[in-house]
């Protein structure tokens, strides 16, 4: 295997809705800032690589435009996941890996404000068994939330705690949407929105992008004086049906940390991408993760959820850890499927 | 360095209008388990899974891949989503190679499908968003002009597509998958047939289908392996450019001129033309033939159409091109790329039987998407690359 590293990220400030810039706008600054950062001239970087869905832009092909941002000109090599862009940086270091390439952009965006981000998640599921039911995503954790509540595994305080403290990390992150001090007291006095799910166990909806150059070690010593490494990069998947899973497990998780290469050495912090917050623990338990790992400097999914760059966020929060010298190794997740269907675990060193 | 990947194992569904017999999941099912059982394989040889099809409201579900998951034992597994535009099936079978290629994985399972009559195409592709003029023209609407403007250049002949339409027609009796069949299918029939979008006439235009193609690609420990021939891939290749901007030749796209090119060096071809033995290449409307024969360099610039005319594409010419019948006679948008990516590894493994060209060696697969902008190809051979 080729080593790669993290060389450059950036992110879009995240907004409840993005009422003036259209995708392409959002991802040009931030494509750039990348870019100029890692040091690379655009020509030579050798792959790109974009993650997003139609289901929120209400139109199809619509990563198509987002080719603009790029500049993709003359022509470039180029591929586009229908998935979070964390799939989309699994596919460019599978590139970098096969020897065709050196270095790859990646970037993914959404603007979750054009519809109703819930309902429009019910269009996931099965669209011949489930579908039809109209379970929303919400309700669908909240599914979840009730069996790890009545396995015993965790608390509705549990959860509380986990909502409060992300929005609190979030106050040192200049892009998140949703940052403050809460008291788990008041938090627990309000009422369900979809019990046993409160609003503070929910994320916000967040229009967003992001944006990551990477290279293999021979371009990344040559450009950077601290290059982040991808250690392990694996992912994998549940079943679909959630009357087939244990919801209380993330056996997808588990997988991937194992594969990924986890338990390998210790781990300073970790960015779970857990939209809601019993999610996080889930996710805790599924790595093996001991207490004193650091959950979300950045406030995670809870301070911030970009659907389709959610997942990329928490590996480039993770890659800024520890170029900021805050960690030397660190876990970073990203998922995407009702209930957590689908994993990546990506481990990085400094 | 890469390592060696190669095909060893191809299946396709039967293709239809409306596959109104299964669902999604069966579709994909009997695509999946043609290829595994052509491989000689089970489920659980498999490593990873990649799959792809066009946009989503195509069929009105959202990253289908997450419920299908199971239906192509992808669970506890690897798997992974492409959508690049109408070259996606292509693009796929790329990136399920290059898991191979990489080392990371053994052997790889990928299905690129579509459903179509689940949804409505027109539809999906007509949607008003804000700002932006809609086109509410389908995909015909878009070529057209540009098809007008290759006559234009080229001085080619008018019933250059008529040649075309009539040499897949014909082609695609011999294909036991394909979709559209007209055993009485002549020249007159579709010189006379319907006008839809001037120059492009309803017999030069592809059907809208449902099915599903898929692929088991393996290193080189597994092609040497395998009881059946591997098509061992030489090399794979992509390309984007905009969809518009001033200057842009839409006609000739540079993406598809600058892939192909790389993709010759990166296989160690010097004469297209005479190095390459068949070609399956994606052709939706009939002049997109000789548009390709030049943008693929197998023909100078405005001379393309001589290889219609001259007979050099059929089944008996010197390079034939789209011996399946090609997406002019089976057109499940997902899967059509990979079904050329597919159509050319079965020749090179002299598996396809009533199209099959006598002695096929090396092959190339072909497709392109959005509006003439993204390209993704691939050279299969029956040995691995020296």
């Amino acid at each position: 295997m080729r080593d790669v590293a993290v060389l450059s990220y950036a992110q879009t400030p995240y907004v409840r809705t993005e009422r003036v810039r259209n995708e392409v706008e959002m991802l040009m600054p931030i494509i750039d800032e990348v870019v100029k950062k890692a040091g690379i001239p655009r020509q030579e970087i050798g792959f790109t690589c974009s993650g997003s869905t139609d289901y929120l832009a209400g139109q199809s092909f619509s990563f198509v435009m987002a080719v603009d941002a790029v500049g993709a000109w003359p022509p470039i090599m180029e591929s586009h996941v229908e998935m979070d862009g964390a799939w989309a940086l699994y596919e460019a270091w599978i590139k970098i890996q096969c020897g065709e390439v050196d270095s790859a952009l990646i970037f993914s965006f959404g603007r979750s404000s054009m519809g109703e981000t819930a309902e429009t998640m019910t269009l996931q599921t099965d669209p011949y068994t489930m579908a039809p039911l109209g379970p929303d995503s919400i309700s669908m954790a909240a599914l979840q939330a009730r069996c790890g509540l009545d396995a015993g595994l965790f608390s509705e305080r549990d959860m509380a705690e986990v909502a409060a403290r992300n929005r609190r990390n979030a106050l040192t992150n200049p892009e998140a949407q949703l940052a403050g001090e809460f008291d788990v007291e008041a938090l627990l006095a309000a009422p369900y929105r979809v019990s046993p799910l409160r609003d503070h166990d929910c994320p916000p909806i967040t229009d967003g992008a992001a944006a990551m150059v990477i290279a293999a070690a021979d371009v990344a010593r040559d450009v950077s004086d601290k290059p982040v490494w991808i250690r392990g990069i694996d992912h994998r998947l549940d079943c679909h049906q959630l009357g087939s899973r244990d919801l209380t497990k993330s056996p997808s998780t588990r997988l991937a940390g194992e594969h990924a290469g986890v338990s390998s050495g210790k781990i300073d912090i970790a960015e779970l991408h857990a939209p809601f917050s019993h999610q996080e623990i889930i996710l805790k338990n599924a790595l093996g993760l001991d207490d004193d790992v650091r959950i979300n400097p950045s406030g995670g999914a809870l301070a911030a959820n970009p659907i389709m760059s959610a997942g990329l966020a928490r590996i480039g929060e993770a890659s800024r850890q520890i170029s900021g010298g805050a960690a030397s190794r660190a876990v970073a997740h990203a998922t995407s499927g009702p209930c957590l269907q689908q994993n990546l675990v990506c481990v990085l060193e400094g | 360095m890469a390592e060696h990947a190669a095909v060893i194992g191809i299946g396709q569904t039967d293709f239809d209008a409306k596959r109104v017999d299964v669902s999604q999941v069966g579709l994909i099912r009997e695509a999946a388990e043609r290829a595994l059982a052509d491989a000689e394989l089970d489920w659980k040889d498999i490593d990873a899974v990649v799959i792809g099809k066009a946009p989503d409201m195509f069929e009105g579900v959202m990253m289908p891949e997450l419920f299908l998951a199971e239906a192509l034992g992808g669970v506890g597994k690897p798997m992974l989503r492409v959508h690049t535009a109408g070259s996606v099936g292509g693009s796929t079978a790329i990136v399920a190679a290059s898991l191979v290629q990489s080392g990371v994985h053994e052997r790889v399972l990928t299905v690129a499908y579509e459903k179509q009559s689940e949804s409505n195409a027109m539809w999906a592709l007509s949607i008003k968003m804000p700002f932006t003029p809609t086109m509410v023209a389908g995909a015909g609407g878009f070529f057209a002009p540009l098809i007008r403007g290759y006559m234009e250049r080229s001085g080619a002949p008018e019933d250059t597509g008529i040649r075309v339409a009539l040499k897949d027609r014909l082609n695609a009796l011999k294909n036991p998958v394909a979709h559209l069949k007209l055993p009485d299918v002549t020249f007159e029939m579709i010189q006379n047939s319907p006008m839809l979008w001037d120059p492009i006439r309803y017999l030069e235009t592809c059907p809208s289908s449902d099915g599903a193609c898929a692929l088991v690609i393996g290193n080189e420990k597994h092609g040497r392996a395998a009881s059946r021939p591997a098509a061992w891939i030489h090399a794979t290749n992509m390309k984007t450019e905009p969809t518009m901007f001033a200057g842009r030749d839409q006609v000739m796209p540079k993406a598809g001129l600058e892939c192909s090119e790389e993709l010759y060096k990166k296989a160690g071809i010097t004469d297209p033309r005479k190095e390459i033995d068949c070609a399956e290449i994606y052709v939706p409307f009939s002049w997109f033939e000789p548009m390709w024969m030049e943008n693929l360099h197998f023909a100078p610039i405005n001379e393309g159409w001589k290889m219609t005319y001259e007979g050099a594409t059929a089944l008996d010419g010197d390079l034939p091109v789209n011996m399946s019948g090609g997406v002019l006679s089976t057109n499940a948008i997902g899967a059509s790329g990979m079904v050329r990516f597919a159509e050319a590894a079965m020749q090179v493994r002299g598996q396809a039987g009533d199209h099959q060209i006598d002695g096929a060696r090396k092959a190339l697969g072909h497709a392109y998407g959005g509006g003439s902008q993204y390209f993704s190809m691939w050279i299969v051979a029956d040995q691995p690359l020296q």
